[in-house]
């Protein structure tokens, strides 16, 4: 189980997704709106993104800023209705994911792009042993024979680091620890060797040593076979040790991308500037905690002008009539505030 | 919980023997090695075996006709040359009741069949659909629903053509048409809500994510997980069957004499209630037997099916 994504795809040699220049994914100009019987909601609004070859994006928001749709989205799992994409492209290796007939975008799910999901207690299925449930992925989608997909899974359940995998292939979600069990979500997910793997906040039912394990993990993982990472969270602190870029979202929008160690350096929106200084910090102690204060907008009533602008500190009269669209202020930095280049120095 | 891992550990030594790794474990199988070690699993599977065997061969349990009538016995009591007595027509209580097995166990086990499968599929299929499709069965349900079983079936019985009363198997066969027509739309709402309440979870749409068809999505993740309510309120229905079965048997609209059931003689046995009730005990004996070992195999089903009872 050492083969990087690239030797298993040529070795298949059936497979119609090559990426370009290690272009993964192309998420473009995306909307998605919920209708509801109150209204429509816009989760996203005009988000644009890529993903290469090896890279880790952390996307980066409050809960309800559109970080989960954003993953549902590109996985296609949203349930539509009530959800609607009116417009936008998500381009898998050169492919329109959303303009792929459903079964053929079904078969993508799993070989191609893969998703961990936050709670790994809940996203095992209880009724059947772990080991069955990753030699399904196998079954399924290769037509492995049983006791051929088992073995598979046994190796891929030492690769990820379950001790006593051989004994423990047959035991259920239930007798696993947490930590365990994200470990065999994990396991099934990278099965079939993905290109985009997606994790949805994979470390926040963990507790805090845990979470440094799962994250190592992953990050092991998405050296050794080159996979592009997306990594939801909210958790600053696990990003700037596993992302290569961030994206910042508020509010359905991109607020600010770039450089995990620039964008950390100095936040160039007030937003994530305002997320940075509310990390508790051991040598303010005593100190209040510098907090955003307020909350995220609700969807239906996203305000004028700036979405964040109710909220933050530096809001002129400007900030509450227009909307400052993401522009570069520096190569590779993106960032949505008309005074960018005054929050950077700041 | 995890005493089973335990135990089990060392039986597959961790060699490199592939094979013994390889055995299948699959949901049934899992199910069955449960079972096996559940004592209540042998007393019900014997009981039924036992109640089985009189439906296909009465003759194994007794040597007397069922239909021999001596009426200078009638109502006779226990012990005077018969084992239960002798019912208001001179007939042998104890070969009526070998004899009212086939009947009794056929229309319980038919209807039970009957209603889990319509009412299974239905249900599954509203309750993973949802939206317009949902809506459609649904309400095709509540129709069948709000009919009052007696109401509906004596309609439905009377309509039927005579053709159904040519023979033994015809005449079971209609009783149970009527029930389980009259009694699908319970089993199909417990199962759409069983399926509503199951599709919603994490691993449901993490089976999604990672490429699960619509059809595997429901053969491994959702059906499994919502088969436990159906499998218990389907083994306590299958006693209400074949009391359904006796009162449509009493009001003349069911099996009819010569047709021997349980149903029928616990009926004919209410003329003689206070004097002499071993006519109706020793049918609805037999009778609560029958339920109690089905409830309890169901029960034993049940807990099998659900990992977290091993």
């Amino acid at each position: 189980m050492t083969t990087t994504s690239d030797t298993t795809r040529t070795a298949e040699g059936n497979t119609p997704y090559v990426p370009e220049d290690g272009l993964l994914l192309e998420v473009e100009d995306l909307y998605v709106e919920f209708h509801t019987h109150d209204g429509v909601a816009t989760a996203i609004n005009g988000v644009s993104f890529d993903l290469h070859q090896g890279e880790s994006l952390a996307i980066l928001g409050e809960s309800g800023s559109g970080k989960s749709v954003t993953a549902q989205a590109i996985m296609g799992i949203l349930d539509m209705p009530p959800a609607v994409i009116p417009q936008g492209h998500i381009r898998y290796c050169g492919q329109d994911l959303l303009s792929m007939p459903s079964e053929q975008r079904r078969k993508t799910r799993g070989p191609e792009v893969s998703m961990i999901f936050q709670d790994a207690l809940s996203s095992l299925n209880p009724v059947f042993p772990v080991g069955w449930q990753i030699a399904e992925m196998f079954r399924t989608h290769r037509g492995v024979n049983k006791s051929d997909a088992l073995e598979q899974s046994i190796s891929l359940m030492e690769r990820v680091s379950i001790p006593a995998a051989r004994e423990r292939v047959k035991a259920y979600p239930h007798q696993f620890s947490g930590g365990m069990r994200q470990r065999i979500m994990i396991a099934m997910a990278i099965a079939l060797d993905p290109a985009v793997l997606i994790a949805d906040e994979p470390t926040t039912a963990l507790d805090v040593t845990v979470q440094a394990q799962i994250m190592g993990l992953l990050q092991e993982l998405q050296e050794e076979r080159q996979m592009g990472l997306i990594l939801i969270t909210h958790d600053l602190g696990v990003v700037a040790d596993v992302a290569d870029r961030i994206a910042v979202m508020y509010a359905g929008r991109l607020v600010e991308k770039g450089d995990v160690h620039e964008l950390y350096g100095g936040p160039s929106h007030p937003y994530t500037r305002g997320l940075l200084e509310s990390i508790p910090r051991l040598d303010q102690k005593g100190q209040t905690l510098s907090a955003i204060g307020g909350l995220p907008p609700n969807l239906m009533h996203i305000p004028a002008g700036c979405p964040f602008n109710p909220r933050c500190r530096m809001a002129q009269d400007v900030c509450r009539q227009d909307r400052p669209e993401l522009r570069e202020i520096a190569p590779g930095r993106f960032s949505a505030c008309h005074f960018a280049e005054e929050v950077i120095d700041a | 919980m995890t005493e089973q891992a335990i135990v089990e550990a060392p039986s597959d030594h961790p060699s490199d023997d592939a094979g013994e790794v390889g055995e299948e474990r699959s949901l049934a199988s899992d199910a069955w090695a449960a079972m096996r070690r559940n004592p209540m699993f042998w007393i019900s599977a014997t009981m039924i075996a036992i109640f089985l065997l009189m439906a296909i061969w009465p003759s194994l349990f007794t040597n007397t006709s069922p239909t021999e009538a001596v009426l200078s016995e009638s109502r006779a009591l226990p012990g005077d040359g018969t084992w239960c007595g002798r019912d208001i027509q001179g007939y042998d209580i104890y070969a009526r009741c070998i004899y009212g097995a086939r009947a009794s166990i056929l229309v319980g086990v038919l209807c039970t069949t009957g209603t889990v499968l319509i009412g299974g599929i239905i249900g599954v299929m509203s309750g993973y659909s949802g939206g317009w499709g949902d809506a459609v069965l649904s309400r095709i349900g509540d129709v069948f629903f709000a009919i009052p079983l007696l109401l509906g079936a004596i309609i439905f019985l009377v309509s039927l053509p005579d053709f159904f009363n040519d023979n033994y198997f015809l005449i079971v066969l209609k009783v149970v048409l009527a029930l389980v027509i009259l009694g699908w739309p319970s089993l199909a709402r417990l199962m759409r809500s069983s399926v509503i309440q199951v599709k919603p979870n994490d691993y449901v749409q993490a089976a999604r994510a990672l490429g699960a068809s619509p059809g595997r999505i429901v053969r491994s993740h959702v059906l499994p997980n919502s088969l436990a309510p159906i499998i218990v309120v389907a083994t306590i229905n299958l006693g209400a069957y074949i009391a359904a079965e006796a009162t449509l048997s009493f009001l003349g609209i069911g099996l009819q004499p010569p047709a021997i059931s349980w149903g029928i003689d616990i009926s004919s046995a209410i003329v003689g209630l206070r004097t002499t009730p071993h006519m109706l005990f020793f049918p609805s004996l037999f009778l609560s037997l029958a339920v109690l070992a089905f409830i309890m195999l169901g029960d034993v089903v049940r807990d099998a099916l659900d990992p977290k009872n091993r």
